[in-house]
């Protein structure tokens, strides 16, 4: 197996006296798609963010790339931020922003070697992979539910991050849009050889994406096994969640 | 059992008026903690404004075309207001000046009354309406959809790029606009004049000016810029901090109206002290 890009070790996050993540453990090898599946409220959302920082764990080790999150300085934790991309659940484009304006943004901040013909060439290329190349110079209050998620997936890929990390990337949309999103998450991690962590309550984005699986209970790993693991497992909680959630 | 039982309501109510005190006792603490911390909070939100103010690669695009948003789209309403509040200054002082005949005071006492304090006062009270509840809601609306989160993923500090870049806006555009509607606020004026009577232009103006000397305007335009910045701190301190669900950017855009128009209130009160100690 290769080389681990992120390592979880004892991962403790608490909300006030509410324990969200509980002793939390895992590992995400170079080119594979994890799947982090969990009821709601399971702390999946809050391992991604306090994987990038955006929260504060209260113990436990996040290493990426060989690296202690919590100790980075501030320099170094924008520098790895900048390998990693992040979509979130609400797709978070800018309202202010056209299409173009949303992809230049993390493009000119991150990759600031490029030229603007470079940029725009990369903009392109992010745009046609995702299907919507005509939506350049459209505002997110012109686009759909799905495209808003492409496009998000789009700004996230436009900079070749090294890491991705998906919070719920089919949550509201349509199971034809779901199945689309799932392909191009399939495609980005071929394309731009990206290690994936993805977040998800949908077993069908599960199933069509995963190369492993985690399932979280109360902050904590429950099971961790294949596709086929979990299909298989007579637990009781694993077969009402596949039951429910298909 | 008659004498007895007196004496066990006694106690009882003894312990719940005990009860009833330490409640209050824990709730008041607790809003005071609150408000201390909330206190706390806006420290720590204005010492890193001026720590990213000062620090490298200030984002000049976006601060241009906040400068447009406070600018160029409050001018419909300031141009109104400031029209207004000049012409009705005017309508109002004129009948009570010709008692006493002094009429030809009138163009001088619009221009001072103006300029001092109440074109920076209304003006900024309109700005805290329209640019701090647009700030706020704004903001607030970025958090609810994880828009701030997503320029902290980009490797973009977003106390650079959406907080200071609209707080320095609103202190440079603020003075300006004040500027502005104090000048409609004296042809408003001169427009008051001439509904009972007929006066120049030209005449207008020049009778208002000879009245108003540098010690009238430099108080305000100094407090005009402190107007600007608490419009601009509050308003995008209200919003940053907002919370998670849809209603939490309501009260966020509310809530910077109240505090900023108290604030812009409470400025000019400390603001006139300070001009009156030096006068």
């Amino acid at each position: 197996m290769s080389e681990p890009v992120i390592e979880i070790e004892g991962l403790k996050k608490r909300f006030g006296s509410q324990d969200v993540l509980n002793n939390l453990s895992l590992k995400l090898h170079e080119g594979e798609n994890l799947v982090v599946l969990g009821k709601s409220g399971s702390g999946k959302s809050v391992l991604i963010k306090c994987i990038v920082r955006l929260l504060i764990y209260s113990e436990g080790n996040i290493t990426v790339f060989g690296k202690e999150v919590s100790s980075l300085k501030k320099n170094d934790l924008a520098e790895m931020r900048m390998k990693i991309g992040f979509l979130f659940q609400s797709g978070a484009l800018y309202d202010s922003m056209s299409v173009k304006e949303n992809l230049e943004f993390p493009l000119t901040r991150i990759r600031k070697e490029l030229s603007a013909k470079q940029r725009q060439e990369k903009i392109n290329e992010v745009l046609e992979h995702v299907g919507l190349a005509d939506a350049l110079n459209k505002m997110p209050s012109q686009l759909s539910g799905g495209m808003r998620k492409r496009i998000s997936l789009a700004r996230t890929v436009v900079v070749d991050p090294k890491i991705m990390l998906y919070d719920e990337p089919t949550t509201g949309l349509d199971p034809v849009t779901s199945d689309e999103i799932s392909a191009l998450i399939n495609d980005v991690q071929k394309n731009y050889k990206t290690s994936s962590i993805i977040i998800t309550h949908y077993i069908e984005c599960a199933k069509a994406t995963a190369d492993r699986m985690v399932m979280l209970q109360n902050g904590e790993t429950y099971k961790e096994g294949s596709l086929e693991e979990f299909e298989i497992s007579t637990d009781p909680l694993i077969k009402s969640f596949f039951k429910t959630n298909t | 059992m008659t004498t007895l039982t007196p004496a066990i309501n006694l106690k009882e109510l003894v312990k719940e008026e005990t009860i009833k005190v330490s409640e209050k006792t824990i709730d008041t603490t607790e809003k005071v903690g609150s408000w201390l911390s909330e206190i706390a909070n806006f420290f720590l939100f204005f010492t890193s404004i001026v720590r990213e103010t000062f620090s490298r690669d200030f984002e000049f695009k976006e601060f241009l075309k906040q400068c447009y948003q406070v600018g160029n789209k409050s001018l419909p309403l300031i141009s109104i207001t400031g029209t207004i509040m000049g012409l009705v200054l005017t309508i109002q002082s004129r009948p009570i000046l010709v008692n006493f005949g002094a009429v030809t005071m009138l163009p001088g006492m619009v221009a001072v009354s103006l300029i001092r304090e109440m074109g920076p006062v209304i003006t900024a009270l309109i700005c805290a309406g329209k640019i701090g509840s647009g700030m706020g809601a704004e903001l607030g609306s970025m958090k609810v959809t994880e828009q701030i989160e997503s320029m902290e993923v980009s490797a973009t500090n977003p106390i650079k790029f959406l907080v200071v870049t609209r707080v320095w806006a609103s202190t440079i555009m603020i003075p300006l606009l004040i500027l502005f509607a104090d000048a409609l606020g004296i042809f408003g004026s001169w427009i008051g004049a001439n509904i009972k009577g007929d006066v120049s232009f030209v005449l207008f103006f020049s009778q208002a000016f000879s009245h108003v000397d540098f010690m009238d305007f430099l108080p305000a335009v100094i407090k005009s810029f402190f107007f600007g910045a608490v419009i601009g701190i509050v308003g995008c301190y209200k919003g940053y901090t907002a919370g998670r669900g849809t209603e939490s950017v309501g009260k966020a855009a509310n809530s910077a109206v109240v505090l900023a128009s108290l604030l812009v209130i409470i400025v000019d009160m400390i603001a006139v002290q300070i001009t009156d100690m030096l006068n």
